[in-house]
């Protein structure tokens, strides 16, 4: 396979990675909020939350792009204090596969932090440890499994996006070319043969990640 | 030890909980039928729970008062508490269970009471290694009762800690709460639906129904025996 194969592998492998990273603490942080605090405005947020889950991609990338784009709130502000333009870079591809991502996150962040029995948040917080330490002595490696499956869903998810990144990314060759753009613009061009190569690809990966969380999963921190 | 509890209100599903009493034993037991709101009590008095009205005060430190809108966190009251069913921390060795306190830098004074101590008057010197998982009900219980202790606690709940006990465990627990009382000298309030337990561990009794304490006094007062060994309540 060629350079530019690898090239667009690493690549997507990388913005996925930088993205999941990006929504690790906020994804973990709402799916706690929706897990253990009730607030006003809850369920509102919850479903703005997960409106990229359900909405067409397609139609998430346009708002990103209306967003980010250089007349765009985001995009102006981002142009303004860092000098940085986001739509069709690879910045774009990185807030796209976050932002489709982000739901599947938080949901199961949510579903792994209400796994934990309050009882021994109680307990940690009756031995003197105030609510920081209780959540990351107790809370947090108590969910451990949980989240770390949940991240590499997200990062799986991510590995494949196409939609919302098509529109606020573009294609541009050795810019902003993932797997998935590149699948469907050699298709397009009647170069299925080095299609088959990138699909190999990206099977691979997936399967990768999805192995990974398994084991992650089996293998039980020291109890 | 002095556990003022004034004019407590707390709404509940399907009564509220309204006690008015002081208590000063070096045991005080408060005994009733599941779902009378013993728990709930102790909650309050932990700070795990906020009372509607009342007032909350323990050797003249104010722990809560609804009026003037005081409500000290949990973990700055220095109250242990052992609920029902341990919650010892799963992720965490025995040892790293019993030194979960000594790992926050508290303020105050050092603790007086050593891991080595706690260790041997609970006999639990041979599992200190041992993952949570794999210990039995009484060992559990003992483990819950030393990491309580280790913390230093003004004062010490109990939530029916015997309950998933069998009788003869029991027999054999009931010795290491005595001996508690005895080489740490921290007060402690018993809560159980169980009348032998109380009898063999408390001093002043608090029977609670529905929410509210409805009679008070000492075993002798409150429990007679019906079959050898085993009480029962007296009629009122």
């Amino acid at each position: 396979m060629s350079f530019e194969v690898w090239q667009v592998a690493w690549f997507t492998t990388w913005v996925a990675a930088i993205g999941t990273l990006l929504i690790l603490p906020p994804g973990i942080a709402l799916g706690w909020l929706l897990a253990r605090k009730h607030w006003p405005g809850k369920t509102l947020v919850e479903t703005l939350v997960t409106l990229p889950l359900v909405m067409p991609p397609v139609a998430t990338g346009l708002m990103l792009l209306k967003l980010f784009g250089r007349r765009g709130l985001l995009g102006r502000w981002c142009e303004s204090v860092f000098g940085v333009e986001i739509v069709f870079t690879w910045r774009a591809v990185v807030i796209a596969t976050a932002v489709m991502s982000f739901p599947l996150l938080v949901r199961t962040a949510r579903l792994a932090l209400e796994g934990v029995n309050p009882r021994y948040e109680q307990v940690a917080r009756t031995l003197g440890a105030g609510p920081w330490r209780v959540f990351w002595t107790i809370t947090l490696p108590l969910a451990a499994r949980g989240l770390v499956a949940g991240a590499v869903l997200a990062f799986a998810r991510a590995l494949g996006e196409f939609g919302a990144t098509i529109m606020v990314a573009g294609f541009i060759p050795g810019r902003t070319a993932t797997l998935s753009l590149s699948i469907y613009h050699l298709v397009q061009l009647s170069r299925d043969n080095e299609a088959w190569g990138l699909l190999a690809i990206s099977v691979a990966l997936a399967f990768g990640a999805l192995w990974l969380s398994e084991i992650l999963l089996r293998k039980r921190p020291s109890l | 030890m002095n556990l003022e509890i004034a004019h407590l209100h707390l709404p509940l599903t399907a009564f509220a909980l309204e006690v008015n009493a002081r208590l000063g034993a070096h045991i005080t037991g408060v005994f009733g039928a599941s779902g009378s709101g013993k728990t709930s009590l102790l909650e309050v008095i932990a700070g795990l729970r906020r009372p509607a009205a009342g007032r909350i005060v323990l050797d003249g430190a104010v722990l809560s008062d609804a009026a003037s809108g005081v409500f000290l966190a949990a973990e700055q009251r220095h109250i242990g508490y052992v609920p029902q069913d341990d919650a010892l921390f799963p992720h965490l060795n025995v040892r790293q269970n019993l030194c979960y306190s000594h790992t926050i830098d508290q303020p105050g004074p050092p603790p007086q009471i050593t891991y080595a101590h706690v260790v041997e008057v609970l006999d639990i010197a041979d599992l200190t290694e041992r993952r949570v998982a794999s210990l039995s009900g009484g060992e559990r219980q003992r483990v819950a009762f030393g990491r309580a202790v280790l913390a230093s606690p003004r004062l010490l709940l109990l939530d029916e800690p015997l309950d998933g006990l069998d009788a003869e465990l029991k027999q054999r627990v009931i010795p290491y709460l005595h001996t508690m009382r005895d080489e740490f000298g921290i007060p402690m309030v018993y809560v159980s639906h169980n009348a032998d337990e109380i009898v063999a561990l408390c001093d002043d009794v608090l029977l609670l129904e529905r929410g509210c304490c409805v009679r008070r006094g000492t075993c002798a007062d409150l429990f007679a025996v019906s079959q050898a060994p085993h009480y029962i309540l007296k009629p009122d």
